[in-house]
């Protein structure tokens, strides 16, 4: 942050232009004016919360904002070592060209300008800047030399902006002598830091954005600590205290006044005073005297052990054996203690779907061909098992036919490439079919959509392998180990509007066919309707599964027919205007009164348990939002799998695609939509009920699943008006509140942080969480109340800036509802217990000084006074603020929390008042009379404290036993531990004359107390009386508290 | 079926083998995993009626006790004594009485009142008497020191009280003991007197003044007993235990000798009374009880009434409890 203020400042000059010129290989521009070197900032990126520079004053700084913290060292020795990049790539300047290898991450965003590919194209995956892990193709910027030695070139393009998505730019080339040639640049050639080249072996580029200037950095969030809501809500219940302490202050100085104003009350003969100060100034000292009496009703000890216990008890979660992971031989880990109790209040899990819900490992499950379902047999051999189904035996030779036409559907109708082995063994040459079988496997195939490679593996394990394209001839090894050839005549690309693909294709014996395939609801109407029947079925129970199932069709066509689509195919491409319209037009006309042929059933693996976890999140009251970067239809099946949309969801989807449905302006059916959706989502829906479960709702239809998409989401952010804007913004919450899951597509890292702002910031501050894995996942990590990071495969971006780091997903159920919950209810009692000691403790000091002359006599001695806090009554709660569990740790508590809301701080000041009026007018009654012993000798003033002070210890004490309901052997220890040191304590301290001691106020008081029968009996009833209310509250029968238990593992 | 002990069953996902290869795997310590056993005690009805029942019943007998006790204890208080108040004592029951006075509206535990320096320096020539500065402003007298120092002791009580008989129109004198009327650990041990020069306490307390309030200097405060003088003298040592409240008694005499040992005769008494303090002034009152005690110590009703009110207490919400489990709980919820 300070590095960019100090650009902003120093750097002013290159901020004011809205774009940056780039020298390509730093050679001077001759035609232009004088070339100025100008400024960039260097490829260094900072991720870390401190680097050396500003650990000192961030640190101090984050130490002031609290008030007692000691462990700094610990992070400072975490963070300070852990500064990402390679040292080489921080030399690179803008304008420099940079050579990467396949599979390495770009250093920085390059503008591609050589590709060792022939076809000026490379591949990149960018799984750890969207999540998206398919390959993508960048493009060279054409027409350059392809000596870059020579090339002098200037990029003109616009300032660094955090869209991954979006890029403008211009090359001009110049050459001697010439007009500048200009070509425009855009998104297509940009390489961005933090993608990986795939199968391409070099690309050149050229640099420039640098370091934190970078897409990927600039969709890092600014850090700030991030404070705990206790904290906040503590600081709350301090300034009431505070007030009660002044106003008790105040209270005490207001009757000292008027009472020595009584005739003879003032200083009376017996208590001269020789010097007479000012009246306001003595008033003045009065009131500090009073606050410095009184003061121990702010419990400072709160702090210290408050801090004691998160960090104590963070440990808990590093050493749980269930969260550790025998892949990665890791457990859980803490990366701050401050938000323990925060797992526990979570009301929004935003989710990253990639390697998070999902293991981004695409498998074809299963198909059905006319109506007959085909799984696949776990086995190399049994590939005849295919023939093998429910369906009868007669039919055996038509069905065969069939499902040969699906598999070479499936072979055909797609935009794979095989991968090119490292030795160039061209395979076509090798007939044996095993050979080549093996050979493929080992090279895998290449896709922008990771399913599309399932199937053609899928169709692989029925026999029929894609070879690859070669000269306009897609060449598949059949059953027979025959290889078909098949040319390819079109090519109909997907697009998120049609939700289908097709390719025409003339096979082997003459016949031009086209293989569509295509989501469900999009190929249904284009085809035959009795077919559809007996397919139907089958899809809708693959979705309800939660797979993605993609359908397929073919049609035949004649030649006539063809010659048709093929001049109008051709016209469409080469047309300047409204290119894409056109071309959907022709695809949409070719795509008609096909035949459906079957569909498939392919499963994006899920991480152990997601459905399960997600479950057990949502039926605690958790609302789970998805933010992915993934496609929609993909993140979609996801959410079926994981079970957060149930068939019955219904689905209220706010994207592109429904955007553009009525063919008006998107600014206007966005407004439409949204008004829809909050009648159907909020105003329709029944006020909700406190009975009512998910599975009730289900049955009731009342379900609502809400999908945005990036495009649609920064139209509804940045609406024209910021009334609009607002208005838009409230309404988008107000539904997805009333959503039982939100799924959020297509989001930039940048994005997804502003969801979780959003939500954070909306009406009563909902408690969040992130959890992801990735570095796109970062952002939103940073930015929610605790961030979780995954220990995946993709880096360490994630896990170093998380609160907590868990090695898989299945581990937050545990994190949240058990650890969460009982670190909650840990230290929501300790810090309501806390605040009740000390107003019972100083309750009676303030009553007392009624009695003497409010004269700031303190009740207690000072050694009590003292101790109070610190020995006699901090283990005990520690001690349970470590242990306690109030239910079994394998029954979960679903987590409605409200243990440090005002009505139970109320309860538990008024229990504080309650037992501190009960033990000094209790004791005030009992000294009616002062002889206690029966020889007749009467007690002071220390021993009435002393007597005050021994029930105090032991209300307060036993209090916390009776509230201790998971009573281990160190809680047993600590509990009557600290009884047994007060009593030995007082024994101790009352038994010598202490030399360094002016005054012996409190020798023998406590043993001289103790041989007084009446002592006791007033100790023992006072004891009991306090306590009489949380005895009762114990037994008294609480369906509340009962109705909301419930077992969740 | 009551039950009042709930056991978490620990152990119950510890499936699995250990320690194959695993160097990060925490340790499978009861501690660590949080399965440390515990006992789970619930306050559930079943335990607590019955609880309620026994405590209360047990309140009632010891306020029982207490009250009657209490009542059984006789006081007899003579407010506002001034010259030779007439007193008909009651018959009494056991002994010994001790005469207490009174003192109301007067605050003995106003901060920096109940100080007394007892520190002990070596020079000057008393090293048990050096002032601290909280005795101010009854430290120096004309820059000489005073001991004892500071408020309390300068405001000494010092009225005294002689008790007659009457018997047949002639006075007897009731012998009234002064020893034992402080804590034996004031005046064993944590006070002491100056060491004695020259066999003589007088001399011990060379270079001192006596405070200001007082007629006598403390080495002279019981002239009839030498070994009740000064930091050492009873009355002074009473003083010296500041009381809590405004209102309150100090143990005068005991009167432990002779036919008066185990009470005071009936008969009619006369109380003599050398008025010397001072208490219209700041509204006080002054009085002088006779009182006897018992093993609760002196009469305090409010002991025995709170015991029986309280356990009456427990008893009622016992029965309401039961009445209320019974009605509303299901047979077969926990109870």
């Amino acid at each position: 942050m300070l590095r960019r203020g100090l650009n902003r400042l120093f750097g002013g000059d290159e901020r004011r232009v809205d774009s940056r010129t780039v020298y390509v290989g730093h050679q001077p521009c001759p035609s232009t004016q004088a070339f100025v070197p100008p400024k960039f900032c260097d490829n260094r990126i900072v991720s870390s919360k401190y680097t050396v520079w500003n650990f000192l004053p961030k640190n101090l700084f984050e130490q002031f904002r609290r008030i007692a913290n000691f462990y700094f060292l610990i992070i400072f020795l975490v963070q300070v070592s852990d500064r990402p990049g390679d040292p080489d790539h921080k030399k690179i300047k803008v304008g420099d060209i940079v050579e990467v290898l396949e599979d390495e991450t770009f250093p920085c965003d390059l503008i591609l300008l050589g590709s060792s590919r022939d076809d000026d194209t490379c591949f990149v995956t960018t799984a750890s800047l969207d999540g998206e892990s398919n390959h993508k193709t960048h493009y060279t910027v054409p027409d350059l030399e392809s000596d870059l030695e020579v090339l002098n070139a200037t990029i003109e393009c616009e300032q660094p902006q955090p869209d991954l998505y979006k890029f403008v730019g211009r090359m001009h080339i110049h050459k001697d002598g010439q007009e500048p040639a200009v070509r425009s640049l855009g998104p297509e050639n940009l390489l961005l830091k933090g993608a990986t080249l795939k199968n391409t072996r070099v690309v050149y580029g050229v640099a420039v954005y640098t370091g934190m200037e970078t897409k990927m950095a600039l969709n890092y969030q600014g850090k700030s600590q991030k404070r705990s809501v206790v904290e906040k809500s503590i600081n709350g219940f301090l300034l009431v205290y505070l007030c009660i302490l002044l106003s008790k202050a105040l209270v005490c100085t207001t009757l000292k006044y008027v009472w020595q104003n009584q005739r003879g009350q003032d200083e009376p003969w017996y208590n001269q005073k020789t010097q007479k100060e000012k009246e306001f100034l003595k008033m003045f000292t009065d009131f500090l005297s009073f606050m410095v009496l009184f003061n121990f009703i702010i419990p400072v000890s709160m702090y210290v052990t408050v801090e004691m216990q998160k960090f104590l008890g963070s440990f808990f979660i590093t050493w749980d054996r269930d969260f550790y992971d025998r892949e990665i031989q890791e457990g859980a880990l803490v990366n701050t203690s401050d938000l323990n109790e925060e797992l526990g209040q979570v009301e929004y899990v935003f989710t990253d779907k990639t390697g998070t819900l999902t293991q981004n490992n695409m498998e074809f499950i299963e198909c059905s061909i006319d109506g007959f379902q085909y799984k696949y047999q776990d086995s190399r051999t049994e590939l005849d098992g295919f023939c093998v189904t429910d369906g009868p035996v007669s039919k055996l030779q038509q069905k065969a036919g069939r499902e040969e036409l699906f598999l070479r559907a499936l072979c055909l109708c797609h935009t794979v490439q095989v991968k090119e082995a490292g030795q160039g063994v061209g395979f076509a040459d090798q007939v044996d079919g095993v050979d080549v079988a093996s050979a493929v496997e080992q090279r895998g195939f290449i896709a922008s959509s990771p399913d599309e490679v399932a199937l053609v593996k899928g169709a692989m394990k029925y026999g029929f392998t894609f070879l690859g394209l070669e000269s306009k001839s897609m060449k598949i090894l059949n059953r027979n180990n025959k290889i078909e050839k098949y040319e390819l005549l079109h090519v109909l690309n997907f697009d998120p509007v049609r939700r289908r693909m097709s390719v025409i294709v003339r096979s082997p014996d003459g016949e031009t066919l086209l293989f569509c395939k295509g989501a469900d609801s999009s190929i249904f109407p284009r085809v035959r309707q009795e077919e559809v029947e007996r397919i139907r079925m089958h899809v809708e129970r693959n979705a309800t599964e939660g797979y993605r199932t993609l359908c397929v069709a073919y049609k035949r066509l004649t030649d006539e027919v063809f010659a048709r689509v093929d001049a109008e195919l051709r016209e469409a491409r080469l047309a300047l205007q409204d290119r894409e319209e056109r071309l959907v037009a022709v695809y949409n006309q070719v795509e008609k009164g096909m035949n459906l042929i079957g569909a498939t059933a392919v499963e994006d693996r899920l991480q152990e348990e997601a459905a399960e976890t997600m479950e057990a999140l949502q039926s605690a009251g958790i609302k789970v939002w998805v933010l992915t970067g993934d496609k929609m239809e993909t993140a979609k099946s996801t959410c079926y799998a994981c079970r957060l949309f149930q068939r019955s969801t219904e689905l209220l989807e706010l994207t592109v695609r429904t955007l553009e449905e009525g063919g008006r302006k998107r600014g206007e059916r966005l407004h439409e939509l949204l008004l829809d959706y909050h009648k159907r989502a909020v105003q329709d829906a029944p006020p909700p009920k406190g009975g009512v479960t998910r599975s009730v709702k289900a049955w009731l239809n009342e379900e609502y699943g809400f999908i945005i998409d990036g495009t649609t989401l920064s139209l509804l952010l940045n609406a024209s008006s910021d009334v609009v804007s607002s208005n838009y913004r409230s309404l988008f919450l107000q539904i997805c509140q009333n959503c039982t899951a939100v799924l959020c597509c297509r989001m930039a890292p940048l994005q997804k942080a502003q969801i979780v702002k959003m939500v954070k910031n909306s009406k009563g501050n909902p408690i969040t969480l992130s959890i992801g894995d990735g570095a796109n996942d970062v952002s939103m990590i940073l930015e929610a109340h605790v961030g979780i990071g995954i220990k995946g495969k993709e880096g360490r971006q994630a896990v170093r800036n998380s609160d907590y780091a868990i090695p898989k997903l299945k581990h937050l159920k545990k994190l949240l509802l058990a650890h969460g919950h009982l670190y909650y209810v840990r230290i929501a009692h300790l810090v309501q217990y806390f605040f009740y000691k000390n107003l019972c403790f100083i309750l009676p000091q303030f009553l007392y000084q009624f009695f003497c002359g409010y004269s700031q006599q303190p009740l207690y001695d000072a050694a009590y006074l003292t101790m109070y806090n610190i020995c006699f009554t901090s283990m005990p709660i520690l001690a349970y603020s470590l242990l306690e569990q109030h239910i079994c740790i394998e029954i979960l508590e679903v987590a409605k929390n409200a243990m440090l809301r005002w009505g139970p701080f109320l309860c538990w000041t008024l229990l504080g008042i309650f037992q501190g009026l009960l033990f000094f007018f209790g004791v005030h009654c009992l000294f009616g009379n002062s002889a206690l012993q029966d020889n007749g000798q009467v007690f002071g003033n220390w021993s009435f404290g002393t007597i005050v002070f021994t029930i105090l210890v032991f209300t307060v004490t036993l209090k916390l036993a009776l509230d201790t309901r998971h009573w281990t052997w160190i809680n047993h220890f600590v509990i009557w531990g600290s009884l047994a040191f007060y009593v030995f304590f007082s024994f101790f301290w009352g038994g010598i004359i202490w030399p360094f001691l002016k005054q012996q106020r409190l020798y023998f008081v406590f043993a001289n107390m103790l041989s007084s029968v009446s002592a006791w009996l007033v100790i023992i009833l006072l004891i009991l009386l306090s306590l009489l209310p949380d005895i009762l509250w114990a037994v008294l029968p609480d369906p509340h508290l009962r109705g909301d238990t419930r077992q969740l593992i | 079926h009551p039950r009042d002990v709930r056991t978490c069953e620990t152990n119950k996902h510890r499936t699995g083998s250990s320690g194959e290869g695993t160097t990060n795997r925490p340790d499978n310590t009861a501690f660590d995993q949080q399965r440390l056993p515990a006992w789970q005690p619930v306050l559930s009805a079943g335990i607590v009626i019955p609880g309620f029942l026994l405590v209360g019943l047990a309140f009632i007998g010891i306020g029982v006790a207490l009250f009657v006790t209490s009542r059984s204890i006789q006081v007899l208080e003579v407010s506002a004594p001034k010259g030779f108040p007439p007193l008909a004592v009651p018959p009494t029951r056991g002994g010994p009485v001790f005469l207490y006075y009174g003192l109301s509206n007067y605050f003995q535990n106003v901060r920096g009142y109940g100080c007394l320096a007892m520190t002990t320096s070596s020079g000057g020539t008393c090293p048990r008497c050096s002032p601290s500065s909280s005795c101010a402003p009854y430290q120096y007298d004309q820059n000489t020191t005073i001991a004892p120092c500071g408020s309390v002791a300068n405001s000494m009580f010092n009225d005294t009280f002689t008790l007659y008989q009457l018997v047949n129109a002639t006075r007897k004198t009731v012998p009234l003991d002064g020893k034992g009327i402080a804590w034996w650990t004031d005046y064993n041990i944590k006070f002491r007197n100056p060491p004695e020069v020259d066999g003589s306490l007088a001399a011990a307390f060379n270079g001192t003044v006596k405070p200001v309030n007082w007629p006598k200097p403390v080495y002279d405060l019981d002239p009839t007993n030498p070994a009740n003088n000064g930091f050492l003298n009873q009355d002074f040592l009473v003083w010296m235990r500041t009381a809590a409240l405004p209102d309150f008694w100090k143990l005068y005499r005991r009167i432990t000798e002779g036919e008066y040992a185990s009470g005071l005769p009936a008969g009619n008494y006369t109380l003599e009374i050398q008025y010397n303090y001072p208490v219209a002034n700041f509204a006080g009152r002054k009085s002088v009880i006779f009182s006897n005690t018992s093993w609760m110590g002196g009469k305090n009703q409010f002991l025995g009434i709170a015991y029986l009110v309280t356990g009456s207490l427990c008893v009622v919400m016992s029965a309401v409890m039961l009445i209320v489990y019974a009605k509303f709980n299901s047979p077969d919820e926990d109870f």
